[in-house]
């Protein structure tokens, strides 16, 4: 008996085990809605983009509406193939993937994903991709036609590693993130959340950029550009050479990001994204500013986390008196 | 957590649960691993072809490990176990063999699409490498429920990584071995005796589950000799469940069109003829039919060297140059023989994932795509 099973999920999550705090409230009490960018979701757990596609493949496991909002596999305007394989390799808590944002067009996007999701009751945050600003823009204005009340945000993916050129991530550069940003609001009625990257000197000047282009809020952040190398081979792990590092090996980084970002920005909603698995994960995102939290890697590993998470936080903050999640938005107490 | 016995936490009747599932047994199966577990409600939902996911407790690893289903009882004393058999070959696997009886595993599955079972009377030759003959024992059974012959290709590097030889005389009206050291029954692979095995038994199917490099050179000698084939691939893959995109194979549909489609969720059966082999690991999404040299070592490359050649050079050197295709998506679809009474498999399932195919991809993949080659 010397193995236990693998205590993958947030609700055996160790820190949030029923505790003798005082104060203690029903779980039935706890008021676990937030505010993001002017929406309302029930919970603040959401799925990460490109770790849930449009969420046909996890209704197998638990009704997708369960999350505070569905964040889809981001959008572009012509279909994409994306990259050869192999596309993914697990490092030490983490893993690389080199997709090359493989998605059926906004077309068929809206002529069958999003249907699906309206039946499901889903809150659905749309992520935008695209090569130029113009694209971006060509999306949000089809997404915005189509959207009803079902897509309640467009997410602008200004950070994806994946692409052919590097000096094309519009989230590198300040007055690119800006301008892709731009025609995304002009075009958008619902809120527009800007995806940046942590792979940039000062990742606050793109965020003043973005917000003074009309991003309404902040997702933070896309995963960080890593490699792997064969030792015996020589050759990259990933056909692509260089791929996005995702898992618990980056929490640290995006809630530092988060933090940062907060500190010089506080009226700016953030999503946040990065390495979250278990209630105290979304504890600290929360705390280090976030108004919600993407779950995104840890789909992979176990396809029940995001209900799972809704549930333990529950009683994370019922055990500790904590009547309403969102007073624990930005709740840090300095040290 | 409480040691439950198959405990199940998917609120669906069909389709994949996640289980926690007590180690009946562990065993060494010659140079494999075999783990028996007690998965109730995945054993009555198996099929074979389908695999389950593994979590592994092994320091720094994040994900769950595929393993094709070996086995599953649904009756008797060892009523709701699924079996596994693997290689000891990265972190993951090597934990594996640390697992004792009694402890408790947390599975996924059944994940993916079951090997496609005759519609009608048909003599069905399953061919199998290193240990991918396990699920292939499974899918024998299948076949033998159906009172059909069943002859067995089983081929490894060496004697020691032949799988199971006398379940493989159990199961099959008859049963070739090859190794690649020539240390047991024929030398050489399994391509180098499967026309005449094909030929002897009168096999109107082909059935095969091995390292890709056989599968590739199995699909391609059937598709020479009208043999419908049926393969079980291999892609790294990190979710299993259809989200991460990592798992794509690049299937031709019935348009021409090349598609990638997931390992876990359109596969791992594919119509081997359907696979667009040589455009497997290659950029731009496969059409770019000079562009063999730039694949990098793919992780189908790991497992029991087995049978069959990568025939890569001579494809690449066979098909057009790449500007003779403008723009090239439309790769030519495989031959294929006459369909409507000669064709064993139920052709609607192979209809379905055609349609499953179109509706996915929303057309065409833009020619844009096409052009570009690896940054």
């Amino acid at each position: 008996m010397s193995q236990e099973v693998r205590k993958i999920a947030a609700g055996v999550d160790p820190a949030a085990a029923p505790s003798a705090l005082a104060g203690s409230l029903d779980p039935a009490e706890v008021d676990l809605s937030v505010r993001m960018a002017g929406i309302e979701l029930p919970n603040p757990i959401t799925s990460a983009s490109g770790c849930f596609a449009s969420g046909a493949e996890i209704e197998r496991f638990h009704d997708v509406a369960d999350l505070g909002a569905v964040v889809v596999k981001s959008i572009t305007p012509e279909p994409r193939h994306g990259l050869p394989t192999p596309r993914m390799a697990e490092t030490p808590s983490g893993m690389l993937n080199a997709i090359g944002l493989q998605n059926p067009g906004v077309e068929a996007w809206i002529a069958k994903d999003l249907p699906w999701l309206q039946e499901r009751g889903a809150r659905v945050i749309a992520s935008i991709a695209g090569k130029t600003a113009e694209e971006f823009r060509d999306v949000a204005r089809e997404l915005t036609r189509a959207g009803g009340d079902t897509i309640v945000a467009l997410e602008v993916n200004l950070s994806c590693p994946n692409v052919e050129d590097r000096g094309m991530v519009f989230a590198c550069s300040a007055p690119d993130s800006a301008e892709g940003i731009r025609g995304v609001a002009q075009e958008a009625e619902a809120p527009v959340l800007a995806k940046l990257t942590s792979d940039v000197t000062d990742i606050v000047s793109v965020a003043r950029a973005v917000v003074s282009a009309g991003a309404d809020g902040l997702t933070l952040i896309n995963t960080l550009l890593g490699m792997a190398i064969d030792p015996d081979t020589g050759h990259p792990e990933l056909a692509n050479t260089y791929g996005g590092l995702s898992g618990p090996a980056i929490r640290p980084v995006a809630v530092r990001n988060v933090h940062q970002v907060h500190r010089a920005l506080p009226d700016i909603p953030i999503l946040g994204c990065g390495g979250a698995r278990t209630v105290t994960d979304v504890v600290q995102f929360l705390r280090a500013g976030a108004s919600a939290v993407a779950i995104g890697t840890a789909t992979f590993v176990d396809p029940f986390v995001a209900p799972r998470v809704v549930d333990g936080l529950t009683r994370w903050c019922a055990d500790r008196g904590i009547a309403r999640v969102s007073d624990l938005i930005g709740a840090t107490t300095p040290r | 957590m409480s040691r439950r016995r198959g405990g199940t936490t998917a609120g669906r009747d069909e389709g994949p649960v996640q289980a926690t599932c007590e180690v009946i047994a562990r065993r060494r199966e010659g140079a494999y691993w075999l783990l028996s577990m007690a998965a109730r409600e995945i054993a009555e939902r198996a099929q074979p072809g389908q695999f389950v996911q593994v979590a592994v407790d092994a320091p720094h690893t994040l994900l769950r490990r595929p393993f094709s289903i070996a086995h599953v009882s649904r009756q008797g004393a060892s009523a709701g176990t699924v079996d596994v058999v693997f290689d000891a070959h990265g972190p993951g696997t090597e934990w594996m063999t640390t697992v004792e009886v009694h402890d408790v595993l947390d599975l996924i599955g059944p994940l993916g699409t079951p090997f496609p079972l005759p519609q009608r009377k048909v003599n069905c030759l399953l061919v199998g490498g290193g240990y991918g003959v396990a699920p292939l024992y499974y899918l024998a059974e299948s076949l033998l429920r159906r009172q059909l012959r069943v002859d067995v290709i089983n081929g490894a590097a060496t004697a020691e990584r032949i799988l199971g030889a006398i379940e493989a005389k159990r199961l099959s009206a008859s049963v070739t071995f090859t190794t690649e050291d020539g240390s047991y029954g024929t030398k050489g692979r399994v391509t180098d005796v499967l026309e005449q095995v094909a030929s002897a038994s009168r096999s109107g199917l082909v059935y095969a589950c091995g390292p890709n490099p056989m599968l590739r050179a199995v699909s391609e000698l059937c598709d020479e000799l009208g043999l419908p084939v049926q393969v079980a691939v291999e892609e790294r893959m990190a979710c299993g469940i259809g989200v991460c995109f990592t798992c794509v194979v690049p299937i031709v549909g019935r348009d021409g069109f090349v598609r990638n489609k997931r390992a876990c969720l359109d596969g791992p059966v594919f119509n081997g003829r359907r696979i667009a082999w040589d455009q497997w690991g290659v950029p731009g999404g496969g059409v770019r039919p000079g562009a063999e040299a730039e694949v990098v070592g793919s992780g189908s490359a790991r497992g029991a060297a087995a049978a069959g050649s990568t025939s890569g050079a001579a494809a690449a050197a066979e098909a057009p140059p790449a500007d003779a295709v403008p723009d090239a998506v439309q790769a030519p679809p495989p031959a294929r023989p006459a369909r409507g009474a000669s064709a064993p498999i139920d052709a609607e399932a192979d209809a379905d994932a055609d349609a499953e195919t179109d509706a996915e991809a929303g057309g065409p993949p833009a020619a844009e795509e096409q052009r570009r080659g690896r940054p």
